[in-house]
């Protein structure tokens, strides 16, 4: 049932999902190569976990197939295929202590002696001593690791994560992942992971897919991802960026020279992801932390060739490591600026007139007609 | 003042001996009873100590009869109702299907209706069928009455179950009989077993639909009931006390096991 050695790649081939008249999934093509720690990632309701649901089998598609390796397991019931689910708060078994929680899967495919099995998932996921304990006397870091072992004891081809550190704390969440990302290196087997924490994806996922509304916006590796997002959704939901409605002016070799606010910014023709003439509209985007603040009084020392907004800072807050600035400008109100605190940056104080400088080579162009500030995170989704 | 004091901090405790005592007392003076030789037929004044009633309980004529009946009707009472009501408890809370909101609230109406009622209107029932009044109409009307119960019991237990743990099962390679057997029936068994005993209670005690629907049967409480025109002999309190004696000793052995469970989970 589970040749965990024999390969393959997860196959979606137009799957869908809708339920009623509501379209939970669109028709979607992905393919996660084998042995890959791959991401879904998206807001509460964008069709990742329904996605995941499709391929562990407990949910069937509306259309579409879902392939593991060569092998059509459409048709099969979720306890006929090699694949095993982490989940949401993850339903450990009141009932039966973490050994045989551990030994549910091993037990139902008629494997008697599991002792050896189970021990070594112990040692794997650091659970030797609560062997016996029931799933309620466990802190939620250890619950989480019990699921984790009950599921890869079994060798899934796949393994299927949904949301497993959302219930925990920061601090255990950063530890857990690289646990996670330790443990899937460890036993090289695929990993399929649902989540909405753009930072946790881009912390562990080898590949990541950026999911909005029923339909995958991009897929990368992260770096690939954040440095060039195709889309304001993307460029938006992965950290910050900087958005700024711009006209294209010429272009200027290999390079695009556009116009906001009466500004002159240049962006390398390569990072822009829409045909761009002249005349046209763009959207312009640079992340925050690319970005230098110096005070109006200082322009003269900014290096020639920089791109540059003037702006009044509107508001500043000190969060260790940096110092985050609003700034509005005529180019675009609350432009970002994360500044690295190196040294302390005397009279860069709410009010103060700045020019906002940085290497045109970080700047990318999305398409100008799409929303903004989609992907951006609304207050009452981050509660 | 260190009396009143002392009362205070002493409130709750005193509250919760005077509620014991209060709960108890009735079956204490059963149990002291059940060691009494009374003079004349009625066993209401204590004479003098004896074990005559503990030597020979099925020494009045047709009692044992009608315990062991009731135990009898009790028991697949409870047998009956568990398993029809924890089914149906289930679908209620799993399943939506028509009539899902009605049969929710008609299965509450044997709580809520006066017992007298219930009893007259299965006695209409039963004789316009023309069926035999007995044991199998008395075992009919207590599994109706009962399955209120079970149901309400095993709801609530269903209700708080966490629907992914089945997912889970099915996940880790269990099909459907598995899951049940292996995840769903030991999760929801506190709360079959709670309607399980609830209903072998009311079961066994039960007298006005019995009363009705018995015939020329007679249960223990029919029994109890006409001994009380006549005279009570002391056996119905030996009975009395064991019973409780034996609920007692359950409830403990149950708590006691549970106990251990717990701890040697902890080590």
């Amino acid at each position: 049932m589970t040749d965990s050695t024999a390969g393959g790649d997860v196959r979606l081939t137009g799957i869908s999902k809708t339920y009623g008249s509501f379209t939970a999934v669109h028709p979607l093509e992905l393919t996660v190569p084998q042995g890959s720690f791959f991401a879904l990632l998206g807001a509460s309701g964008c069709g990742k976990t329904t996605t995941l649901r499709m391929i562990a089998g407990l949910e069937e598609p509306t259309t579409g197939t879902v392939f593991l390796g060569d092998k059509d397991v459409t048709d099969l019931p979720p306890y006929k295929r090699p694949v095993n689910t982490v989940f949401q708060s993850y339903a450990l078994f009141p009932h039966l202590n973490v050994t045989e929680n551990i030994a549910f899967g091993l037990r139902r495919r008629g494997i008697k002696s599991v002792k050896k099995q189970v021990d070594d998932m112990l040692e794997l996921v650091q659970l030797g001593d609560f062997a016996h304990r029931k799933p309620h006397q466990l802190s939620g870091g250890q619950q989480q690791r019990v699921a984790v072992a009950r599921a890869l004891i079994n060798h899934p081809q796949v393994l299927l994560l949904d949301e497993p550190l959302g219930a925990l704390d920061l601090k255990l969440r950063r530890q857990m992942q690289l646990e996670l990302k330790r443990i899937q290196t460890e036993v090289g087997i695929t990993f399929v992971h649902v989540t909405h924490d753009q930072e946790e994806a881009m912390t562990m996922a080898d590949t990541v897919a950026v999911m909005n509304g029923g339909r995958v916006e991009q897929l990368g590796a992260p770096a690939d991802l954040y440095e060039n997002p195709k889309t304001t959704f993307v460029a938006n939901f992965l950290g910050t960026s900087n958005l700024i409605e711009a006209e294209v002016a010429e272009k200027n070799g290999d390079d695009l020279v556009v116009t906001a606010g009466g500004a002159k910014l240049r962006l390398p023709g390569g990072r822009c992801s829409a045909p761009a003439s002249s005349g046209g509209k763009l959207l312009v985007g640079v992340r925050p932390e690319k970005i230098s603040l110096a005070h109006r009084d200082d322009e003269g020392a900014i290096a020639e060739g920089r791109n540059r907004v003037s702006g009044r800072i509107v508001d500043s807050s000190f969060i260790g490591v940096s110092t985050q600035y609003l700034v509005d400008s005529p180019a675009g109100k609350g432009l970002s600026v994360y500044e690295q605190n190196v040294d302390r940056r005397a009279g860069l104080l709410p009010g103060a007139e700045v020019v906002l400088h940085w290497n045109p080579a970080h700047t990318f162009g999305l398409d100008a007609a799409q929303a903004i500030d989609a992907g951006v995170e609304k207050v009452e989704d981050a509660a | 003042m260190p009396i009143l004091k002392w009362l205070r901090r002493n409130l709750v405790v005193i509250a919760g001996l005077a509620t014991l005592a209060y709960l108890i007392l009735p079956n204490v003076v059963v149990m002291v009873f059940s060691f009494n030789k009374p003079n004349g037929r009625f066993n209401y004044s204590w004479t003098r100590f004896s074990t005559d009633a503990w030597q020979d309980p099925c020494g009045v004529a047709d009692m044992c009869g009608s315990l062991s009946l009731s135990l009898q009707i009790a028991l697949w009472a409870t047998i009956g109702s568990t398993v029809l009501g924890a089914m149906i408890a289930f679908a209620l809370v799993r399943y939506r299907f028509r009539a899902r909101g009605a049969i929710n609230s008609l299965i509450f109406l044997p709580m809520a209706m006066p017992e007298v009622v219930m009893a007259a209107s299965l006695l209409t029932l039963f004789l316009n069928m023309g069926a035999q009044l007995g044991f199998w109409t008395i075992l009919i009307a207590h599994i109706m009455f009962c399955l209120s119960f079970v149901v309400t019991a095993v709801k609530a237990r269903v209700m708080s179950m966490d629907p992914r743990l089945e997912e889970a099962a099915r996940d880790l390679y269990a099909g459907p009989v598995q899951t049940f057997l292996r995840v769903t029936l030991p999760i929801a068994s506190p709360g079959i077993a709670a309607g399980a005993l609830l209903a072998f209670a009311l079961s066994f005690d039960d007298f006005i639909i019995t009363n009705f629907n018995a015939g020329s049967t007679v249960t223990f409480p029919m029994f109890v009931w006409g001994s009380a025109q006549r005279g009570t002999p002391v056996q119905i309190n030996v009975i009395g006390t064991a019973m409780f004696i034996i609920a007692v000793v359950v409830v403990t052995a149950g708590q006691f096991i549970a106990n251990r469970r717990k701890n040697s989970a902890k080590a």
